[in-house]
């Protein structure tokens, strides 16, 4: 991955680099469910709240610092103690898997209802107004640290994502192979057993599920940053369920999938939205359905399974769920 | 005194406008265990039939009383038959696969009618309560949520269909050893689920407008009463619904929509922290 990102910036043209800045920091996005849901277990169908939160944290910051390091370390942080709040709510309460989908839903809807009837001069945080359905146009981009002056231009932008992007995927593996992310695992097997055997499920849930909001809010801060707008539509549910497709044809249980699956699909959207064949909505319900009704393991899963069967050994399993 | 009358029929029309929309998700959720994502869009479905049909000369309380419930049914049914009964049992995928029919729904309803809204006027004007000024229409939907939830109390409780639909709920097979067919009575059963969203959507077009994606507007409230109303279909949802509408209401009239929206969500969030089982996982127990 590191070695195409050094080299993709002599072959590709301006369009395409900024194409491949906003896909990388959609992986990161991906990625950030895939560790909640496919190793944790959490159904979260709110990614999008903390990815949304992200981005508005980084606007409002930025917009009223002029300078953008805070504002990404807030961007980082907010979403994190706001997943930290409901993960409390939600797993002290033990609420069941579908619950959990249910709500974390419900959250980013009314988070979209709210942003969107922020319109108004009343509606504002400091310096930065809100604007409601409009969103928030022109906000500053990122600048070295210290330096407000020295913004980054798109190059330095797209070797940047794709430093985080590279960072938070060793990252996830580093924290998946420790004891903690095992523990994880375990618990997505098997609750009562993990109880029984003395780990504290619900502090485990909370911490994983806390670590996703915020790679999610970073992510939601590297898109800020990439268009220099935000509007509600990050909370939308074309938004989050976006996410839920890139995680279910690429595969749950894997870490490479999210991101295959993201990288195929933005570049479908992509490709919907300049030629205007179909609606995109109606293309990615059927491609959502198809998944779930005929691949339900998703693309890395069911062709490593493959993989495996034509090799002719039987199918390893590391940390991939059972069924 | 008339700002107390007018505040009265606020907070009840908020809370029958809760309970007609998620009356339909409580019914295919309580009773067959399947949450269905697509709620909104069946809305969004029965809100174009009456609008389409009232556009073409149908008198507007047919469209919205019957036109609109048919037409959600029978895409109701079709769905079962087509996706859902592959997936009784996982629930999870049940969600998913609804969602993805969302997504479907509204890429359809975009393709033939635009990324535009459509709306009919409300019949019925409006009377005056002192010097205020309140919609009739929304009088009689209060009235018509009402009869709703009496005809599906007499139905579930009295009927010979509510007592082949419970049975087969409780134990499909042995409702198939006395000769019932679970499979019929689940799509049956998803079908008057999706009519009566239908009929909703139909009743609260004139109201709010209609969009492709108003669904989405729907959903989230939806799904919130349902959930922390818990297992009982009809006190479940009343209960929640007379919560979260006197809350929202009541907050919308003394502070602004956003924060009604926003106390809704709080009050549930809470809620469920305290009774994990919703409402009736506590209270009322063992009522319809």
């Amino acid at each position: 991955m590191a070695a195409i990102a050094v080299g993709v910036p002599r072959v590709v043209d301006q369009f395409g680099l900024l194409q491949l800045t906003i896909f990388a920091a959609m992986c990161i996005l991906a990625l950030s469910l895939g560790v909640v849901w496919g190793y944790g277990g959490i159904l979260c169908f709110g990614q999008s709240a903390f990815f949304g939160l992200g981005a508005y944290t980084y606007a409002v910051t930025a917009i009223n610092l002029e300078e953008s390091t805070v504002a990404v370390i807030l961007s980082i942080v907010v979403p994190a103690v706001f997943a930290a709040l409901l993960g409390y709510f939600m797993f002290y309460g033990r609420l069941s898997d579908v619950y959990l989908g249910v709500i974390t839903l419900s959250v980013t809807l009314i988070f979209f209802n709210l942003m969107n009837s922020t319109a108004g001069d009343v509606y504002r945080v400091g310096t930065a107004r809100l604007n409601g359905f409009n969103g928030m146009p022109s906000l500053p981009t990122l600048n070295v640290p210290g330096d407000p002056g020295r913004l980054l231009d798109s190059t330095e932008t797209f070797y940047l994502v794709m430093a985080v992007l590279v960072i938070v995927y060793v990252g996830l593996h580093a924290l998946l192979a420790s004891h903690f992310g095992r523990v994880v695992v375990a618990i997505r097997e098997n609750e009562t057993r993990c109880e029984l055997l003395g780990y504290d499920v619900r502090l485990h849930k909370l911490l994983i599920f806390t670590i996703g909001g915020g790679i999610a809010g970073l992510a939601g801060c590297l898109f800020a940053n990439w268009g220099a707008f935000v509007s509600p539509n990050v909370f939308s549910l074309t938004m989050t369920s976006q996410i839920i497709i890139w995680v279910i044809v690429g595969g749950l249980g894997t870490l490479l999938g999210p991101i295959i699956g993201c990288l195929i699909m933005q570049y479908l959207a992509t490709m919907l939205g300049t030629q205007q064949l179909a609606n995109t909505n109606l293309i990615f319900g059927t491609i959502f359905l198809a998944f779930v009704l005929l691949v339900p393991r998703g693309l890395v899963p069911s062709l490593r399974r493959l993989g495996a069967r034509l090799v002719g050994r039987a199918p390893a399993r590391g940390l991939e769920p059972g069924a | 005194m008339d700002l107390a009358a007018v505040l009265t029929i606020e907070v009840l029309s908020g809370i029958a406008g809760l309970a007609l929309i998620s009356i339909g998700l409580a019914i295919i959720f309580g009773m067959m265990r399947v949450i269905n994502l697509a709620h909104g869009e069946f809305m969004m479905l029965g809100g174009y039939a009456a609008i389409v049909a009232t556009n073409h000369g149908v008198d507007i309380w047919i469209s919205m009383l019957v036109v609109a419930p048919i037409v959600v049914g029978v895409i109701g049914v079709i769905a079962e038959r087509t996706i859902i009964r592959f997936l009784y049992g996982r629930m999870i995928d049940t969600l998913l696969a609804t969602w993805g029919l969302s997504l479907f729904f509204i890429g359809i309803v975009t393709t033939i009618f635009g990324n535009i809204s459509a709306g009919i006027r409300a019949p019925l004007g409006s009377v005056a309560v002192g010097r205020y000024n309140i919609s009739v229409y929304r009088l009689v939907l209060i009235g018509i949520t009402a009869m709703i939830f009496g005809a599906i109390f007499i139905v579930l409780r009295r009927s010979r269909l509510g007592l082949i639909a419970r049975g087969t709920m409780e134990n499909p097979n042995m409702a198939a050893a006395l000769g019932v067919s679970p499979s019929r009575v689940y799509a049956t059963t998803f079908g008057i689920g999706a009519a009566l969203t239908g009929l909703a959507g139909g009743l609260l077009a004139p109201i709010s407008g209609i969009l492709p994606t108003v669904g989405a507007a729907y959903v989230a409230k939806a799904f919130i009463t349902v959930i922390s109303g818990g297992t009982a279909i009809l006190a479940g949802t009343l209960a929640a619904a007379g919560l979260f509408g006197s809350v929202n209401q009541l907050l919308t009239y003394f502070t602004t929509p956003v924060i009604g929206e926003a106390g809704l969500l709080a009050v549930a969030i809470l809620l469920l922290r305290v009774l994990p089982h919703g409402i009736t996982g506590k209270l009322f127990r063992g009522s319809l």
